[in-house]
C-alpha cells in the first residue's frame, strides 16, 4: 500500500485465492464511477508435487485473466506490472490462501467453557482449523493431553487461561504439559513451534520460563482479561503475523508470493469473515454466511444481541462437506434424516455404496436428476448439522454473573445462550459448489431454507463465483471497492423468504399477505404447510427490485414484531423472488407420515419450480 | 481448467516403484545405497521419547509448591523405577513421614515450584522402519530414512484398509467378474495375497482372516459389509491403521463391480509371485491410494529417473465411468466436444462421448470418468 497515499487512487486490482485444489484470480476495475468485477480466471493450485511452487498456479490463473480481458498484467519475466497505465498493469495485487491444508491450530485454556472457548473463538475468527481444545477440565488425564499435543503437529498453539490478576497455577500447568509434549510444527522441522500466550498477565513470566528453549513464544494481551469481556483482537493479529512468518514461509513458493503481494496474505476463511463483518457493519444488518466445501463447512455470523454492538463468530465443521467428507455427513445425519428430503424410494445398500463412491472419487458430478436430488438432500443435512454446531458455539460469554431484577423473573435467559436469533436475521448468504453451482437458483434457496429454517423475513443470496475471500482481503486495503463489488457482482440475490414463526393445526391459516408486485398486487392467505413463490426480480443495475408488503400473521405466529403483529415492510426481490413458507417453526419434516411427506415435498418442489418434470 | 477429469489409477506391468521409508523422528539408517533388501529388512530405527506421566507431588505430600524442591529425593534428569521413592515430607515423628513414589520406569523430566507438578518421562520406545518392498536402496536421507526402489508390476486401488504386508499372489477366481465367496478360501492360503473378481463377501473376508491370509485384492466391496467388519462407519477416507489381521485393496469401488480386465489379467500373469500390498488410503490433498507392487524376481541395477509425463484425455483413450448411471463401465473416448453440455440434472458441464465395450455409446461428464493409465 506504500504505492498509494489514498485508497481512492487504487483503480485496478488483481486478487487471487490459492485454494487447496484451484487458484482463482479476479480483476476489478474502477469504471464509470464504480468498482466492478471485470473477469475471473482459474488454474489448478501448484503447492504439491511435482510443481511445489504456489506461484505457478497464480501465474496461470492471472494469465487466464489476461487472455479473457486483454489487459497485460504480467511482464515478460512473469512479474506484476504496477501501477496500472491504461490497459497495462495493476495498481495492487493481493491474495488469500488455504492451500496445503490452511492454518491448523491447537488451543488451550483453563476452563473449557470460558477461556478455552474464548481462545477457540480467537483462532477460528483468524481463519484457523482448530484441531483440538485442551482444557484443565476437559476430562482427559494429563498424560493423555500430552500424548494428544505430541501427535497433533499443529502450525501453532494459542495458550490462554485465567483472568488478569487471578490464579496463575492452572495456566502454568498447561504450559508444563505443552513443554513436556515438546510439540513439533507440521511443516518443516527446522524451526520451533510458535506458541502465543494470551492469558493471565501475572503468569506470563512463569509461562515464558516453562516454555523457554522449547517453543517460539509470543506473548500478547489476555484474551479474557475479565470474565465479562473478551479481547480477541491482539491474539488474532498475532495469529495472522505468525501465519505469514512461519506457516506461509514454509509452504512451497510462498516466500516469493509474499514478496509480490501489496498486503499480507490472509487465510481464506479469515478473509471471508472480514467481508461478512464489513457488510454487516456497512448496512447495519445481522447476517449469516455459509461456505460448504468438499471437506469442510464454515459458518460465519454477525448478530447484535445487545443493541448495536456486532458480535462475530465463525465455526468450521471439519468433517461436513460434499465430497471428501460426504460419507461423514451420511454417518452423522443418519440415513432417514437424509432420505426425508427425497420424494422417492432408494435402496439403502445401493445408497451407501453411492455415497462411498463419491467419497473416493470426490470430483464427480451428478449426471441424473435422481443423483442431483439425493446430493442436494445430503447438502441440506450437512448445512443443518454445521448450523447446529454454529448455534451452540455462538453464545454470550459463559461464566458471567448476571444481575436480575423482578422483571427478569420469567425470562429464562442465562449466560451462554446462543446469540443466533433467526427472527432478527436479515441476510443469509450461501457459497460453495453445491449452492453456487446448483443448476437452478431455486434449488440453492430451497436448500438454505430447509437447512437453516429462517424465521420472519430473511433475504437470501449466494456468492456467484466464491470471491468472498478476495473481497475480504480487499476490504482491508480498499473497503469501498470490496463492498461495491460484493453487492453488485459477488452476490446473486435470490430474493426474500417470509416464514412466520410459530405452530398451528394442519391446514389452518398462518398469515394474510398483500404484496405490491410490479405486475400487480398479490393478496391472499398462506395456510399451514403451504409454500408460495412470487416473481420479483432484479433491476437493470443488477440490484434487487423492491416491493411494499403488508403481512398479517395469525395470533400464534410471529414475523419479528411479536405474535400476531402486522408488519408493513419493503421486500427485496432476486432471481428466485419472494418465497412464503407456511410450514411454521420449529419445523420437522420427519414428523409427517410417509405418504404425506412425499406428497408435501412434491407439492413444494412444484410450487417453487425446484426440479424439472415435477 | 487444465485437467477436468480424474487422472486414472495406474495399472502397469513395468514400472519403477520408489518408496520413501522415513522415521517419525531422527534416528539411525541401517542400510546404504545399493543394498538389496527384502520386505522385512529393517532399514532405519530410532527411539521415540517415552510417555510423560505427571504427578502432583506437592498435593500428594500436602506441601506448598515452592517447598517441593527440598522434599525431592530425585532431581531433574535422574533415573527412576516404578515404586521407587522420589520425594519425602519429613515429620518430627518418623511414623508421620509421607513419601511419594514413581509411577513408571524412566527419569524425572521436570519439577515445578509453581504448580507442584513432577513430570516423569517413560523409557524411550524403539521404532523400526522396514523396507516393505523387495528392491534396492537408491537414496539415503541421513538420520531420517531411505528410498527403496524396485522394478515390477504396479496396480493402484481406489480404496483399502489395513497397512503394509506381503505374500505370495494367489488367484482364487476364474475371471474378473466372479464373486470371491468363502468356499473359495482354503487353508493353504495362509500367508498369501488372494485375488478375487467383482466382490468379496463378508463371509469370505472373515474366512480369509481365519486361514491367516495376509491380504485380498478385489474389484468391489459392499459398504454395509465394511461397516459391519470394522464395527464403525468410515466418514472420511483416511485408512491404513486398521488392525484387522488382513489388508484389503479394492480396485474399482463400492458395490459389486467387475475388476477391470486389464488389472485382473496383470495380476493373473503374476500368480504365485511375491506381492507387496498396502491398504492405506487418503483422499485429500496429497492423495494416497492403496497399491499392489509385484517386484520383479531378478532386480537389475536401478537408474533413478525423473517423473514421466501424464497425458491428457484424447479420442481413443481407454476410460472407466466412475459415477451413476454408467458406474463401473469401461469404454473408449470417441468424441470430446468443447461446448458445455446440459445434463439430465440440468447441470452444465464439459462432456465426452464414450463407446462402451458392448458397442453402445453415451454422453458422460468428463468429471465422471477416469483414464485407465498404462
Amino acid at each position: 500500500m506504500a504505492k498509494f497515499d489514498k485508497p481512492e487512487d487504487i483503480k485496478v486490482i488483481v486478487a487471487t485465492d490459492c485454494g487447496s485444489t484451484t487458484t482463482k484470480a479476479i480483476l476489478i476495475e474502477f469504471t464509470n464511477g464504480e468498482y466492478r468485477l471485470v473477469s475471473r480466471g482459474e488454474a489448478p493450485t501448484t503447492v504439491e508435487a511435482p510443481f511445489e511452487d504456489v506461484t505457478m498456479g497464480v501465474l496461470n490463473a492471472v494469465a487466464e485473466l489476461e487472455e479473457l480481458t486483454g489487459r497485460k498484467i504480467l511482464d515478460k519475466n512473469s512479474k506484476f506490472i504496477s501501477p496500472a497505465n491504461g490497459k497495462i498493469g495493476t495498481d495492487i495485487y493481493i491474495s488469500t490462501s488455504s492451500a496445503g491444508g490452511g492454518l491448523q491450530m491447537m488451543v488451550a485454556g483453563v476452563v473449557r467453557s470460558m477461556t478455552a472457548e474464548s481462545a477457540e473463538r480467537a483462532a477460528l475468527g483468524a481463519g484457523a482449523i482448530v484441531m483440538d481444545v485442551i482444557a484443565s477440565n476437559d476430562k482427559r488425564l494429563p498424560h493423555e493431553q500430552i500424548e494428544r499435543i505430541r501427535h497433533l503437529r499443529p502450525d501453532m498453539i494459542l495458550l490462554s487461561g485465567g483472568i488478569d490478576g487471578g490464579t496463575t497455577t492452572h495456566v502454568v500447568e498447561l504450559a508444563e504439559l505443552i513443554s513436556a509434549a515438546d510439540p513439533r510444527p507440521r511443516l518443516g522441522s527446522s524451526y520451533q513451534l510458535p506458541v502465543i500466550y494470551a492469558g493471565n498477565k501475572d503468569a506470563a513470566e512463569a509461562v515464558a520460563k516453562t516454555l523457554e528453549d522449547k517453543v517460539d513464544l509470543k506473548t500478547v494481551d489476555n484474551l479474557r482479561p475479565v470474565l465479562e469481556r473478551e479481547n480477541l483482537g491482539p491474539a488474532r493479529e498475532e495469529i495472522h503475523e505468525l501465519f505469514m512468518e512461519h506457516v506461509m514461509a514454509q509452504a512451497p513458493g510462498y516466500k516469493k508470493l509474499m514478496s509480490w503481494t501489496d498486503a499480507p496474505i490472509m487465510p481464506t476463511p479469515g478473509a471471508v469473515g472480514l467481508i461478512i463483518q464489513t457488510i454487516a457493519d456497512q448496512y447495519n444488518i445481522e447476517a449469516i454466511g455459509v461456505d460448504i466445501g468438499g471437506a469442510t463447512t464454515d459458518v460465519f455470523s454477525v448478530f447484535r444481541p445487545e443493541g448495536n454492538k456486532p458480535v462475530f463468530n465463525r465455526t468450521v465443521s471439519a468433517n461436513l462437506g460434499m465430497s471428501y467428507s460426504i460419507s461423514n455427513v451420511f454417518v452423522e445425519a443418519t440415513v432417514p434424516m437424509v432420505m426425508r428430503w427425497v420424494p422417492f424410494e432408494m435402496d439403502e445398500r445401493d445408497l451407501r455404496n453411492r455415497v462411498k463412491n463419491k467419497m473416493v472419487r470426490p470430483t464427480t458430478i451428478p449426471q441424473s436428476l435422481e443423483e442431483l436430488i439425493f446430493e442436494q438432500a445430503i447438502a441440506k443435512e450437512a448445512l443443518r448439522l454445521a448450523f447446529i454446531q454454529h448455534k451452540s458455539f455462538a453464545t454470550s460469554l459463559k461464566g458471567v454473573q448476571q444481575q436480575r431484577t423482578i422483571a427478569d423473573a420469567f425470562d429464562q435467559k442465562s449466560s451462554g445462550d446462543s446469540i443466533v436469533n433467526m427472527l432478527s436475521l436479515d441476510m443469509l448468504i450461501g457459497s460453495g459448489g453445491v449452492l453456487s453451482h446448483a443448476p437452478r437458483r431455486q434449488q440453492a434457496a430451497f436448500m438454505m431454507i430447509d437447512a437453516f429454517l429462517p424465521e420472519g423475513i430473511t433475504r437470501l443470496a449466494v456468492d456467484s463465483i466464491f470471491m468472498m475471500p478476495q473481497l475480504g482481503v480487499l476490504a482491508e486495503v480498499q473497503p469501498k471497492a470490496a463492498t461495491e463489488v460484493f453487492e453488485k457482482d459477488c452476490l446473486i440475490h435470490l430474493g426474500t423468504c417470509i416464514c412466520p414463526s410459530g405452530k398451528s393445526k394442519k391446514g389452518g391459516p398462518v398469515m394474510k399477505y398483500s404484496i405490491e408486485l410490479p405486475d400487480g398486487a398479490k393478496t391472499g392467505t398462506l395456510n399451514h404447510l403451504e409454500m408460495k413463490k412470487f416473481k420479483l426480480g432484479l433491476g437493470d443495475d443488477g440490484l434487487p427490485l423492491k416491493a411494499r408488503a403488508v403481512l398479517e400473521p395469525e395470533k400464534q405466529y410471529d414475523l419479528g414484531a411479536g405474535k400476531g403483529v402486522k408488519v408493513d415492510v419493503e421486500l427485496n426481490g432476486g432471481v428466485v423472488g419472494i418465497i412464503l413458507d407456511g410450514r411454521g417453526r420449529p419445523f420437522d419434516l420427519s414428523t409427517l407420515g410417509e405418504k404425506e411427506r412425499v406428497s408435501y415435498l412434491k407439492e413444494w418442489m412444484k410450487e417453487l419450480d425446484i426440479y424439472p418434470g415435477m | 481448467m487444465g485437467h477436468a477429469y480424474t487422472p486414472g489409477l495406474k495399472v502397469t506391468n513395468n514400472y519403477l516403484i520408489k518408496k520413501d521409508r522415513i522415521l517419525p523422528l531422527k534416528g539411525e539408517v541401517k542400510v546404504k545405497v545399493g543394498d538389496k533388501v527384502q520386505p522385512d529388512d529393517v532399514v532405519a530405527e530410532t527411539h521415540l521419547p517415552g510417555n510423560v506421566v505427571p504427578l502432583n507431588v506437592a498435593n500428594i505430600l500436602g506441601l506448598p509448591p515452592e517447598d517441593l524442591e527440598m522434599a525431592m529425593s530425585k532431581k531433574e534428569g535422574e533415573a527412576i523405577t516404578e515404586g521407587e521413592q522420589i520425594a519425602l515430607k519429613k515429620s518430627f515423628i518418623r511414623y508421620f513421614n509421607k513419601a511419594c513414589n514413581a509411577t513408571i520406569d524412566g527419569r524425572i523430566e521436570s519439577i515445578s515450584h509453581i504448580t507442584g507438578q513432577v513430570l516423569q518421562r517413560g523409557k524411550p520406545v524403539p521404532v523400526q522402519v522396514k523396507a516393505y518392498l523387495r528392491g534396492e536402496i537408491v537414496e539415503v536421507i541421513p538420520g531420517e530414512g531411505v528410498v527403496v526402489a524396485c522394478h515390477g508390476a504396479f496396480v493402484q486401488g481406489i480404496f483399502g484398509i489395513g497397512g503394509e504386508t506381503y505374500g505370495k499372489l494367489r488367484i482364487a477366481v476364474s475371471d474378473n467378474s466372479t464373486v470371491l465367496t468363502d468356499d473359495l478360501i482354503t487353508d493353504d492360503m495362509a500367508g498369501q495375497v488372494i485375488v478375487g473378481g467383482s466382490l468379496v463377501t463378508a463371509d469370505a473376508l472373515e474366512k480369509a482372516i481365519k486361514v491367516k491370509a495376509r491380504g485380498i485384492v478385489v474389484g468391489g466391496f459392499d459398504d454395509k459389509d465394511l461397516r459391519d467388519f470394522l464395527g464403525y462407519d468410515i466418514g472420511v477416507a483416511i485408512t491404513g491403521s486398521e488392525d484387522k489381521g488382513i489388508t484389503l485393496v479394492v480396485s474399482e469401488g463400492f458395490g459389486k463391480i467387475d475388476m477391470a480386465g486389464k488389472t485382473f489379467d496383470l495380476l493373473k500373469s503374476h500368480d504365485g509371485q511375491m506381492a507387496c500390498i498396502n491398504g492405506a488410503t487418503q483422499i485429500r490433498a496429497g492423495v494416497i491410494r492403496p497399491e499392489v507392487v509385484i517386484p520383479r524376481a531378478e532386480q537389475e541395477h536401478i537408474e533413478v529417473t525423473g517423473p514421466t509425463e501424464v497425458m491428457g484425455l484424447a479420442t481413443g483413450s481407454p476410460i472407466r465411468v466412475i459415477r451413476h448411471p454408467y458406474f463401473g463401465r469401461l469404454g473408449k473416448v470417441t468424441d470430446l466436444p468443447s461446448p458445455l453440455h446440459t445434463l439430465e440434472s440440468e447441470s452444465k458441464a464439459r462432456v465426452l462421448e464414450v463407446e462402451f465395450e458392448d458397442g453402445s455409446k453415451a454422453i458422460v461428464p468428463r468429471a465422471n470418468v477416469e483414464m485407465i493409465e498404462n
